[in-house]
């Protein structure tokens, strides 16, 4: 989509934000360190979320299920069944694409609001599932992973999951994985066929496009990267729980990415970074801390309505992805 | 000479409205056909029906052959049914240069080849004349070139027949001309269905005329048959002076 010179830019931005970020793990105070752990992986989210939402247009309302389903998919197997951390991991993004492909194939036969109520209610749905099988998932009050649980053996030494530098760096690897897929998606013509749908549908289709099956590609992709950070959150962090499949976590990506520029690549962590430091700061002053969220939200719309990145690349950066 | 395209009894219904009514159109391989007729008539949906943009309410369409009546839009334009919109619709965001990219990657089967998208697209973009404008964004162009970039998208196609629906609308006189020229050019190697109003360029590129009235076929002929046909005076040109254009 763009010339030889921004290809080598753009590479070289993405690589130094990775380098960044695994420099940070030996100079990051402990506190803080464990919070990026966890925005990193919520940030995958977020990018999943981004890939549906920013790319091809489609607002979800649902996308609570895809991260849950990868949660579960990757904890109750561990918790009940004993699975190792990759049989887990793997079991989550499975759960992840079966439950994108049925829902995709149902959902897409909608569009505008009606795409955000269905896949709302399909959320809703889910997450009503994980607290009616309150025997094995344990509702809201959810799962604790034991630590001797998380350990994969490696070679002739152990992987320890609970251990803060390697679950760091793990976010970090997880993150690196989904930020190069995404770039690699919007860049290929698969991604240019996406953005043409968000532009004009039914322009796309008279160009000779299948654009159903070009949407549920989407889908699955998006669910799947959504699955992957919720089978890592689990792993990582230990908690399986029904919140997680709640309708405040189909929003909060929403307002994540829509913070850091949707359409843009690295937006989405941008925003998880911002919305969780507001949050975590607000909070330690005050119970209404939900109230300068709402503020923060009132100058975005006001100043960045393209969320910080995509207003950046309006104004001063063209060539950002 | 065989037929490109034929419809049989090709009908579609809005409610009460029959907007295209037992039509049977044939349409040889090669040739250059104007489809005209007053505001309403009918011509936009029946076009529609073939590239696959309504479903038909009775009726069969065969293309080169085969049935394609139950056929989805995306495969007709597999097939070689390119259509431009009669309302400007190229995508306003994108530079001219993904524009037409998205045909030309279509067009290509074996998958990889980076180069021959640019190629293609680059190629497009020249026959239109549109070249150096490549990485403007499509909705920053003026009107003319806007439309001239969606003939070249439908060109990008590559397609056997392609649909010009009122493509010289809004057009000044010059651009008119460097048209006429482009679809005479476009016809050496495609058939084209052109819907147009303005009557110089329908006299000087058609060689046949379908005329349309209430949904149906009016008359069709040379374009000395359809000048002297006085139920086309009556039904077309009558309203068309009524109307002022």
């Amino acid at each position: 989509m763009s010339g030889d010179g921004t290809t080598a830019k753009v590479y070289a931005l993405h690589a130094a934000v990775i380098a960044l970020l695994v420099a940070l793990n030996f100079i990051l105070p402990e506190y803080h360190h464990g919070v990026l752990a966890r925005v990193l992986v919520l940030a995958v989210f977020a990018m999943g979320y981004n890939l549906l939402f920013g790319y091809v247009g489609l607002l979800s309302l649902g996308h609570a299920m895809f991260f849950a389903a990868g949660l579960y998919g990757a904890g109750l197997p561990l918790y009940h069944l004993g699975w190792g951390v990759p049989a887990a991991f793997a079991g989550g993004l499975g759960a992840g694409f079966v439950v994108a492909l049925v829902i995709g194939l149902l959902a897409l036969r909608t569009s505008g609001v009606a795409f955000m109520i269905v896949t709302m209610m399909f959320a809703q749905v889910f997450y009503l599932t994980t607290l009616y099988f309150g025997e094995w998932t344990r509702g809201d009050e959810g799962l604790v992973l034991q630590q001797q649980t998380r350990q994969v053996a490696l070679g002739s030494g152990t992987l320890d999951l609970t251990n803060p530098a390697t679950r760091y760096l793990l976010a970090v690897a997880l993150f690196a994985a989904a930020l190069f897929a995404t770039l690699a998606i919007v860049r290929s013509r698969h991604g240019r066929v996406l953005v043409a749908i968000r532009e004009n549908e039914e322009r796309t289709k008279m160009l000779g496009y299948d654009t159903f099956a070009n949407k549920l590609a989407a889908v699955v992709t998006s669910g799947v990267i959504c699955a992957a950070a919720g089978a890592a959150y689990a792993l990582l962090f230990g908690y399986v729980g029904s919140t997680f499949a709640s309708v405040q976590y189909s929003i909060l990506p929403l307002l994540w990415v829509l913070l850091g520029g949707a359409a843009t690549t690295l937006g989405p962590l941008l925003g998880t970074l911002f919305m969780y430091y507001v949050i975590d700061i607000t909070s330690g002053y005050t119970s209404a801390y939900m109230l300068v969220v709402g503020l923060v939200l009132i100058l975005l719309v006001l100043y960045f309505r393209k969320g910080v990145l995509g207003t950046m690349r309006e104004r001063w950066v063209r060539w950002l992805p | 000479m065989t037929a490109l395209l034929t419809t049989k009894g090709l009908s579609r219904h809005f409610g009460g409205l029959r907007a295209v009514d037992d039509v049977d159109f044939s349409l040889e391989t090669g040739e250059i056909r104007a489809v005209i007729g007053p505001n309403g008539a009918g011509k936009t949906t029946f076009v529609s029906l073939v590239c696959g943009r309504y479903a038909p309410s009775s009726g069969r369409i065969t293309f080169d052959g085969e049935d394609i009546t139950d056929m989805p839009a995306h495969l007709r334009v597999r097939r070689g049914i390119a259509y431009t919109f009669q309302i400007t619709s190229v995508f306003a965001n994108l530079s001219a240069y993904d524009n037409v990219a998205l045909p030309v990657q279509r067009t290509l089967t074996d998958g990889r080849s980076r180069g021959a998208v640019r190629q293609g697209a680059m190629q497009a973009l020249e026959r239109v004349g549109l070249a150096g404008r490549a990485h403007e964004p499509a909705g920053a162009l003026a009107y003319g070139h806007q439309r001239l970039l969606e003939v070249a998208m439908g060109l990008a196609l590559k397609p056997r027949l392609l649909i010009l629906d009122e493509p010289t609308q809004g057009l000044s006189d010059g651009e008119i001309e460097n048209f006429i020229a482009l679809v005479r050019e476009i016809a050496s190697d495609a058939t084209v269905l052109l819907i147009e109003h303005n009557m110089q360029v329908v006299m000087e590129l058609a060689r046949r005329i379908t005329v349309f009235n209430a949904g149906k076929i009016l008359a069709e002929g040379s374009p000395a048959e359809i000048r002297a046909n006085t139920a086309v005076q009556e039904a077309y040109l009558g309203t068309a002076q009524e109307a002022g254009t």
